[in-house]
């Protein structure tokens, strides 16, 4: 345990273990932003979806079943942001903080309400197992790099496959390329015919619901441990959403993205023993108070905006429309 | 038998709230024919045309495409039925391809991008005769290149009725001889052609008849070959129109604003003007020519003291102005007004009153800490009258104005407050000719009173019958000052496009230094 090489094997690997949610919601809120909307619910939207895919999965101990109904919890606050600001016109900004209000709200409501029959990860033996690490054929013998990316769950895979997937759809199909037409400018694609109502909708459902896998992904990592004070979340919706600056949009970025943030990140867990496993290197780490870890991801947060702030503006993936509701007949 | 018609609209009317945009408009249109539709700005032209292509849906009345009645309830019914339509404000996305842009709309590839989607494009456009560069991305483009794409755009989805909404507006004369080229082609093919302007040597040149419209009202269709510009001018407006612009001829003082080498970048960090020298005199006009987007707009923040330079010197009366926060150079007596596209952008908060917008520039003159609304509400009454402004009220928030009236609020504003320099960007942007004619005079009254002017213009005609003076700009360089009398549009237009240069015609004086100059060719002033 005490080998230098097996604790910094154990941080990488937890680096990606602990963070993949984080690039679910960056991936989702990228289908979404790339729409030309964006929603800060983000936080609540995950919640959603990992109370509810939760306790599906448990329910029918399945991982299918969980991780469908988690995207589609979450896709239903996807549904509502979409009615509000497409169809009703309503102020992004205002109603993306809504879904965050609404979302833990709902996680609270229904996870206090359970009391007693609150289920235990345990007896769900479908989501144990689907969440037990598998080791990749060959690649998992790699040293150091086998342990880290290819010994991981399912749904490290998953998470990884969706975000290319992603990268693939928005730039190499018909669909993506009107998907971001929308978002840059959408009375230009609505002069030649894209449907912008639904391109609105079908995106924003589906990428609150990637958002919602991320939820449950939360959920199983911290072994469907329901505590009334804290959510399972803790803070991952809104760094997703600066992860998405970080990334400039681009859905095989917010991988490397998601590591970034997840070395600060994991940083706070790992940095006695990095102190221990390193003491010439390293050593300083202990005089380095916890609170100042715990605070890393978010001030490295602010310093990706500020940065991506003054960026220039030519190759930035930022939808020209972002943020801003769309209305034929505007004069 | 009678002729068929490639469009027709009968007993159109669309309202928008309470105010009626298209009352019983009727308008028909041949294959292989160029309607011309003409109408002073809120004449309800581009209302109706987008009717056609399926932005708005009529409230009554019917149109019938090759004699079948359709309802158009999309753009991409408009697009079925072959009806494109290149709209004023280009709709293209900046960041994609000009391939890209096209196979957006394009229902008849796979799901999956391809590559020789360039190659199809390069050789469908070859084969409608333009040429253009597939990979080139839109922002990069020139403003005859993107409308170039969305002519191509429109074609390629197999348009047959094409609309073109105020085409020549950003283009420099040769260039509009190479749209109309193109068009005459396009008609030639057997396409309808329905082109929107409110220039009428344009419609005399390029149309076959000529549809007018006032106040939403249809008015008549005549043949082009049967009319001319006076009797055009009657329908459109509603009364006989003086159409000449006056340009009195006023005692000239020394140089009041004088800009020396002066360099400023835009927003991008590219360079917007560079090293430009020119001097205004009280008592004239100074036109600045130049396609859209040469370094008029950062020209005029820079003089306002609203943009930093890169160097130079801008000297008012001798005094040096660089550096000095915009409050102070307005107390100096320059004042800037600035029309942008959306007309609301500058200058104005739409949403506050007259009189509100009249105290925006003065608030810290009134003493105590209340606002003086008295005298704003005093001076909001005076600008009304002396500038005939139409409004119901000066509490009328600025908004509800109508364009004309927007506009002399704000330069009625700006006169108000004594200006000894005014810089003025498109003040007749989008304003009938009645309304233009108005602001003419309100300037020509101006350069009467002695106040040097810097006129940043589009249209040529009219600043080569207002202006003393027109200094031409190319992509940031001056390519030199003529007087207004003694040019002409082809020459403007070859400076505009930088294939004439004329900065350096006089070898003996220094290009943009006045010789009565308050100081000397490599003095600097004092900070």
């Amino acid at each position: 345990m005490n080998d230098p090489i097996n604790v910094l094997t154990l941080f990488l690997f937890n680096i990606v273990l602990i963070n993949i949610p984080l690039l679910y919601g960056t991936v989702g809120e990228i289908v979404v932003e790339k729409a030309g909307s964006l929603d800060l619910g983000v936080e609540g939207t995950m919640a959603v979806g990992a109370i509810f895919g939760y306790l599906a999965g448990c329910a029918a101990n399945s991982m299918v079943v969980g991780l469908l109904v988690s995207f589609l919890a979450a896709g239903l606050c996807g549904a509502l942001f979409a009615v509000l600001t497409v169809s009703f016109q309503a102020n992004q900004n205002v109603t993306g903080l809504t879904i965050t209000t609404f979302g833990l709200g709902l996680y609270f409501f229904v996870g206090k309400g359970m009391g007693e029959r609150w289920p235990a990860m345990t007896v769900a033996s479908a989501l144990v197992d689907g969440f037990t690490a598998r080791e990749l054929p060959l690649l998992s013998k790699i040293p150091v790099l086998g342990k880290v990316f290819f010994s991981q769950n399912l749904l490290v895979y998953l998470g990884v496959a969706v975000a290319v997937l992603v990268w693939w759809y928005l730039n190499f199909t018909k669909t993506g390329l009107r998907l971001r037409a929308v978002g840059e400018n959408p009375g230009a694609a609505d002069s030649v015919g894209v449907n912008i109502l639904l391109y609105k909708y079908v995106h924003l459902i589906a990428g609150s619901g990637i958002m919602g896998l991320g939820g449950f992904y939360m959920a199983l990592n911290m072994s469907g441990s329901f505590e009334g004070s804290n959510c399972w979340i803790n803070g991952y919706g809104w760094i997703a959403i600066a992860l998405v600056i970080f990334a400039n949009w681009n859905p095989v970025m917010a991988i490397l993205g998601t590591l970034v943030f997840g070395f600060f990140n994991t940083l706070q867990i790992y940095s006695g023993a990095l102190a221990g496993a390193f003491p010439g290197g390293l050593g300083w780490l202990n005089a380095v108070p916890a609170q100042l870890f715990k605070a890393l991801p978010f001030i490295i947060t602010a310093i990706v905006l500020i940065a991506s702030s003054v960026r220039k503006k030519e190759g930035s993936g930022q939808p020209a429309a972002l943020g801003l509701n769309y209305f034929r007949e505007e004069r | 038998m009678e002729e068929r018609y490639a469009i027709e609209m009968r007993g159109i009317c669309k309202s928008f709230g309470s105010v009626a945009a298209n009352k019983d408009v009727n308008l028909n249109v041949k294959p292989g024919e160029i309607l011309a539709l003409l109408g002073e700005n809120g004449s309800g032209k581009t209302t109706l045309m987008n009717m056609l292509s399926g932005i708005y849906k009529p409230d009554s009345g019917s149109i019938f495409v090759d004699g079948q009645e359709v309802s158009i309830n999309s753009p991409e019914d408009a697009k079925r039925l072959g009806i494109g339509m290149v709209h004023q404000h280009f709709k293209l996305v900046d960041v994609f391809s000009a391939a890209d842009n096209i196979w957006l709309g394009d229902d008849k590839s796979g799901a999956v991008l391809k590559k020789d989607r360039y190659d199809v494009i390069r050789d469908m456009a070859k084969k409608f005769g333009f040429d253009i560069d597939p990979r080139k991305k839109v922002y990069n483009m020139a403003v005859s290149e993107k409308q170039t794409l969305e002519i191509v755009k429109v074609l390629y989805y197999g348009a047959k009725i094409i609309i073109l909404d105020e085409p020549t507006a950003v283009l420099t004369v040769q260039e509009t001889v190479k749209l109309f080229d193109v068009l005459r082609r396009m008609k030639a093919e057997g396409h309808a052609i329905i082109i929107i302007t409110h220039k009428l040597n344009e419609v005399l040149e390029i149309s076959d008849r000529v549809a007018i419209l006032r106040k939403g009202e249809y008015i008549t269709t005549v043949d082009t070959p049967s009319t001319n510009e006076q009797q055009l001018t009657e329908y459109m407006v509603g009364r006989k129109v003086e159409l000449n612009i006056q340009r009195p001829v006023v005692e000239k003082t020394r140089p009041l604003l004088e800009i020396r080498d002066l360099t400023i970048k835009n927003d991008e960090g590219a360079l917007a003007i560079d090293h430009v020298s020119f001097y205004i005199r009280g008592g004239e006009i100074l036109g600045v020519a130049g396609i859209a987007g040469c370094g008029q707009k950062e020209l005029c923040e820079a003089i306002a003291g609203l943009r930093p330079i890169e160097g130079g010197q801008m000297i008012h009366k001798g005094d040096n102005i660089v550096g000095l926060p915009p409050k102070a150079i307005l107390e100096k007596g320059i004042s800037m007004s600035f029309i942008p596209e959306d007309r609301l952008g500058m200058g104005l908060a739409p949403s506050m009153s007259i009189t509100d917008n009249m105290l925006l520039k003065k608030y810290d003159q009134s003493k105590g800490p209340f606002v003086d609304r008295k005298t704003g509400r005093a001076e909001a009454k005076q600008v009304i009258a002396d500038l005939e402004i139409v409004t119901p009220s000066t509490e009328t928030p600025v908004r509800r104005l109508s364009g004309g009236n927007v506009q002399k609020v704000l330069l009625g504003r700006e006169i108000k407050a004594g200006p000894n320099v005014i810089v003025t960007a498109y003040p007749v942007r989008g304003l009938d000719i009645n309304s233009s004619y108005a602001i003419y005079d309100i300037l020509n009254r101006q350069k009467q009173d002695g106040v040097g002017i810097l006129f940043v213009g589009e249209d040529l005609d009219v600043m080569m019958g207002l202006c003393d003076k027109i200094m031409v700009l190319c992509h940031g360089k001056v390519m030199g000052v003529v007087h207004a009398h003694k040019t002409s549009k082809e020459e403007l237009g070859l400076m505009m496009t930088g294939a004439l240069d004329l900065s350096h015609k006089y070898e003996d004086k220094p290009a943009g230094i006045a010789k009565d100059s308050r100081i000397g060719e490599n003095e600097e002033v004092e900070e």
